[in-house]
């Protein structure tokens, strides 16, 4: 870990502080007790607060997006409930657990039971490890992101579970898109942050917003964080690659059937993964907690904000695009794409490496901008969303449905 | 604007393709023999001079003594349009032969003829109910059908 | 080993948020892809071409503002139409031009609703609809100035309209017109040239001219297709033979087509509605007609150019108040004959978009 500076803030003064004096005060307050039980107190007094601060936070996510998407749309959003209508969540949150909880009789109880909870419990375990301020980090594990990656990919066995429990068969078509779907974007995902890896030579998420320190990684990473934040939205099932739910399709897909909590802890599970990414991406790409004057704490969320309001932007403007031009899109478009950027920040780091610079240059990033510039102009004349072809010939229509021989049956009664 | 094509000169013509297709003819009035009537969409449909192409509309009108079955044609061709009708007699069992074969588009309106007013469409290849219920019992634009209402 | 698999049929409605009210349909996949189709409709029939029989005239105009509630003026006109042309009255002059300028308000607040859904249907979430929502809210409040209702009108009378327009109105309309131009700009300019609105609606569900004519369609579904059929040229009623306006026809008639066909005719509409207000004329707004209409024995047919398609009232009278027989020929219910034709094949995605580019309304598909 690198010192936070010379002039650290009252809030990191703080954590610094804070940290060792509560566990010298736990143990006091213990008397005899053991050290490790100090300890043991401490880590989970800590997730505690880690893991539900977001839970406590995300209301606040759903009211920030309900009202900039109120605004795209010429709306009011929500404005009764407390100032500004701030406290919707929280009538929500109440509406929704004194709703009657049904389960379909026809569906699989234990894992359509379960299936919330797999799809909420790996969104929130992503928390602990990102660096909200100086050594505020629960857990600053060295593998943070791989471990980040493998953590969210859970979430797709979930939406499958629960897809296919319900028994339904409009679940079942957002089951099986979610599987084809969320898998084909996890490759670009991993493979866009393989460039902020290299350049920081580690996975560990706090010494990456440390080697941001003098340049925030979007400027070297132009293609990563396009095809990251593409990815992401994929991976949160928002508009333009809303399948999953797809709404006017699939009237809400995998979810369908649940209702009550059930039907909530899957829309917290959602924005509690919106926030997370929006945390991860502003940590990767955005020099996380690192600016000037403020704490870092009010840097992430500033930065956070911007983010989730582009997020919203985004589904406020565009349409849907169709099963296969979403898995084209991954193949063809953004793992090409996130290849190549591979490619190019391997060589640019092993420049650095022959060269001996402590630093990664930052003259890189004006070549990087033209590099994908160029690379994204080519891609995209390259791809071509398909034309939709018919799949099955029209002389195989009408050979299913059968006709009910009404006319013949008024003609037999009249004989 | 539509011309209308007097109704004497249609029927002319059609009996001059199809003898004794025409069952009476006047000024407002072209009555086609309800066996013959498939053979007359297709003639008028493809006949030159006619070369109706659009049904615009089938409409049944119940009578008691007979079921009227009227044919609105449009030439989009031309802009040309004709009134067609033809007569079932039957109450039990009223046939029409249907013209679907001929214009797709009175499909749904010949399911709908026969779901409100009972009128069969022979060679209908789904001649069910369309608005009602499949087992409901009657065809409620029928003159003679009593609406029971539940009290 | 080739792994089995089997079809499954999904009931995609009646309640569905794509289905534009209680329509349902029975779909055939193999796995997204649809096999087979069968739309299943009637869960708003009301009867009300039964009722009518029940009904005078005038009490009609009621039952015809439920049949296509986006635009009820437009099956008021429809049957006003159709009446008069049993009677062999016309109403006067400028009871046509105010019928028109509604006529056309209603096309537009249609469209707005249709565009809106379609873009709706392709994922745009809510955003587009809201936009589209904003400017059919103006015309709403243009229409309850004229007539205190903002969904069944019943504005319309046999042989002119109920009143004249109030005072205030042809200021707000004037309003109304100079600022439309500029929000279809914003619309072209957001959604033309989208890449992915075009990547999932061009060349998906093209309809040929053959197949459409012969399916019947009609309306801004036909015209997609390259027909150029529109009553308001092909057999003018009203006033629209003396008014100067295009009607735009699709190249391939594909969905995209059938999406540009609505946007252009949202400023035809406008260009109509600039005229009329121009050549405006000022006197009665209603003929003197007995309460109760008797018309002659006979039928007769009219029909209008309503935002979904040729709208079409058939009427048999035997010279007694309430008509004998009132048949309702809907734009959206014959226009949903090609769909299976449109739809087998493609995937359920394309599905939900076919379906609204079509533009249907329930209440009009049930009656």
């Amino acid at each position: 870990m690198s010192p936070t500076g010379p002039n650290p803030n009252w809030f990191e003064r703080w954590v610094l502080d804070f940290i060792p004096s509560t566990a010298n005060a736990l143990k006091d307050l213990l008397g005899h007790g053991p050290d490790w039980l100090a300890y043991i107190l401490f880590a989970l007094i800590g997730g505690f607060i880690v893991v539900n601060l977001p839970a406590l936070l995300t209301p606040l996510f759903i009211w920030i997006e309900r009202k900039v998407l109120a605004r795209v749309q010429h709306r009011v959003g929500p404005n009764r409930v407390g100032p500004f209508g701030l406290l919707q969540g929280v009538a929500d949150a109440v509406k929704l657990m004194t709703k009657e909880d049904l389960v379909p009789d026809s569906a699989d109880k234990l894992v359509f039971n379960l299936a919330p909870l797999m799809a909420a419990i790996p969104v929130f375990l992503v928390f602990p490890v990102i660096p909200y301020s100086a050594r505020a980090t629960l857990a600053d594990l060295n593998l943070g992101l791989l471990y980040i990656i493998s953590i969210t990919s859970v979430t797709e066995v979930a939406i499958f579970a629960a897809g296919w429990s319900s028994n339904n068969k409009y679940a079942l078509f957002g089951a099986m898109r979610a599987v084809a779907m969320l898998i084909s974007y996890e490759i670009p995902l991993a493979l866009s942050l393989m460039g902020v890896v290299l350049i920081a030579g580690t996975m560990q998420l706090s010494v990456i917003v440390d080697t941001q320190r003098y340049m925030p990684m979007i400027l070297l990473q132009p293609i990563g964080f396009i095809v990251f934040v593409t990815a992401v939205s994929a991976e949160l099932n928002r508009t333009p690659f809303d399948l999953l739910e797809a709404e006017s399709e699939l009237t809400t897909g995998y979810h369908v059937e649940y209702s009550g909590m059930k039907w909530g802890v899957f829309m917290l599970a959602e924005y509690a993964a919106a926030f997370a990414y929006s945390l991860l991406i502003a940590t990767l790409f955005f020099s996380g907690w690192k600016g000037p004057l403020l704490p870092g704490f009010v840097w992430l969320a500033i930065k956070v904000f911007f983010i989730w309001c582009v997020f919203i932007w985004i589904r406020g403007t565009f349409p849907r695009l169709r099963v296969d031009q979403v898995m084209a899109f991954s193949w063809k478009f953004l793992v090409p794409l996130s290849l190549m950027n591979v490619l190019v920040t391997a060589v640019e780091v092993n420049i650095q490496a022959n060269q001996g610079w402590e630093f990664f240059p930052m003259w890189f990033a004006p070549i990087n901008l033209v590099i994908a510039v160029v690379l994204i102009v080519i891609m995209s004349k390259l791809f071509k969303f398909e034309g939709q072809t018919r799949q099955v010939l029209p002389s195989r229509m009408g050979t299913i449905i059968p006709v009910t021989q009404a006319a013949e049956r008024a003609a037999s009664k009249a004989k | 604007m539509t011309r209308e094509l007097g109704f004497q000169d249609v029927a002319a013509a059609i009996e001059r393709a199809l003898p004794g297709a025409v069952v009476q003819s006047s000024a407002n009035l072209v009555l086609v023999d309800s066996d013959k009537m498939a053979a007359v969409a297709k003639f008028l449909r493809e006949a030159p001079g006619m070369e109706f192409d659009f049904l615009t509309s089938v409409s049944a009108v119940d009578y008691l003594d007979y079921f009227e079955v009227v044919y609105h044609l449009l030439s989009i061709k031309n802009n040309e349009s004709t009134v067609i009708k033809t007569r079932a007699y039957s109450r039990d069992y009223p046939a029409v032969p249907s013209v679907v074969n001929v214009w797709q588009g009175a499909d749904f309106q010949e399911r709908e003829i026969f779901d409100l007013m009972g009128v069969i469409f022979t060679g209908h290849p789904n001649l069910k109910r369309i608005m009602l219920w499949e087992g409901f019992e009657g065809h409620p634009l029928r003159k003679d059908y009593i609406v029971v209402t539940p009290s | 080993m080739p792994i089995k698999t089997s079809p499954i049929i999904v009931n995609i409605g009646p309640h569905h948020p794509s289905t534009h009210g209680v329509f349902r349909m029975r779909v055939m996949f193999d796995g997204e892809n649809i096999i087979d189709l069968e739309p299943v409709f009637g869960y708003l029939h009301r009867g009300t071409e039964k009722l009518a029989e029940e009904r005078t005239y005038a009490q009609i105009i009621t039952l015809t503002d439920r049949l296509d509630y986006l635009a009820s003026m437009s099956n008021n006109l429809a049957y006003v139409v159709s009446v008069e042309k049993l009677l062999g009255v016309k109403a006067p002059e400028r009871a046509m031009y105010i019928r028109v300028i509604m006529a056309e308000l209603m096309r537009i607040a249609s469209h707005l609703i249709g565009l809106g859904s379609f873009l709706n249907d392709l994922g745009a979430l809510a955003t587009p609809w809201m936009y589209m929502f904003r400017e059919r809210e103006k015309i709403l409040d243009l229409c309850e100035m004229v007539c205190g209702a903002r969904i069944t009108y019943s504005y319309m009378r046999v042989g002119g309209v109920s009143m004249d327009l109030p005072p205030e109105f042809m200021g707000a309309l004037r309003q109304f017109c100079d600022d439309f131009p500029h929000r279809i700009d914003e619309y072209e300019k957001l959604l033309r040239e989208n890449e992915i609105l075009i990547s999932r609606t061009k060349g998906v569900a093209v309809l040929s001219a053959e197949t459409a004519k012969n399916n019947s369609l009609s309306g801004p579904v036909l015209r997609a297709s390259g027909v150029n059929w529109d009553l308001r040229k092909s057999d003018p009623y009203e006033i629209y033979d003396r008014l100067d306006f295009e009607v735009p026809i699709g190249q391939t008639g594909d969905t995209y087509d059938r999406f540009l066909v609505r946007l252009e005719e949202l400023r035809q509409s406008l260009k109509i509605i600039n005229q009329c207000v121009k050549d405006m004329p000022i006197g009665e707004t209603r003929l003197k007609l007995p309460a109760l209409i008797r018309p002659p024995k006979g039928d007769a047919y009219g029909h209008v150019e309503a935002p979904k398609g040729e709208l079409g009232f058939y009427i048999v009278s035997d010279g007694t108040i309430a008509p004998y027989r009132l048949k309702i020929r809907a734009p959206s219910f014959i226009n949903l004959t090609a769909l299976r034709e449109m739809t087998v094949g493609y995937k359920l995605a394309d599905l939900i978009v076919v379906f609204g580019s079509i533009d249907v309304n329930m209440g009009e598909v049930d009656r």
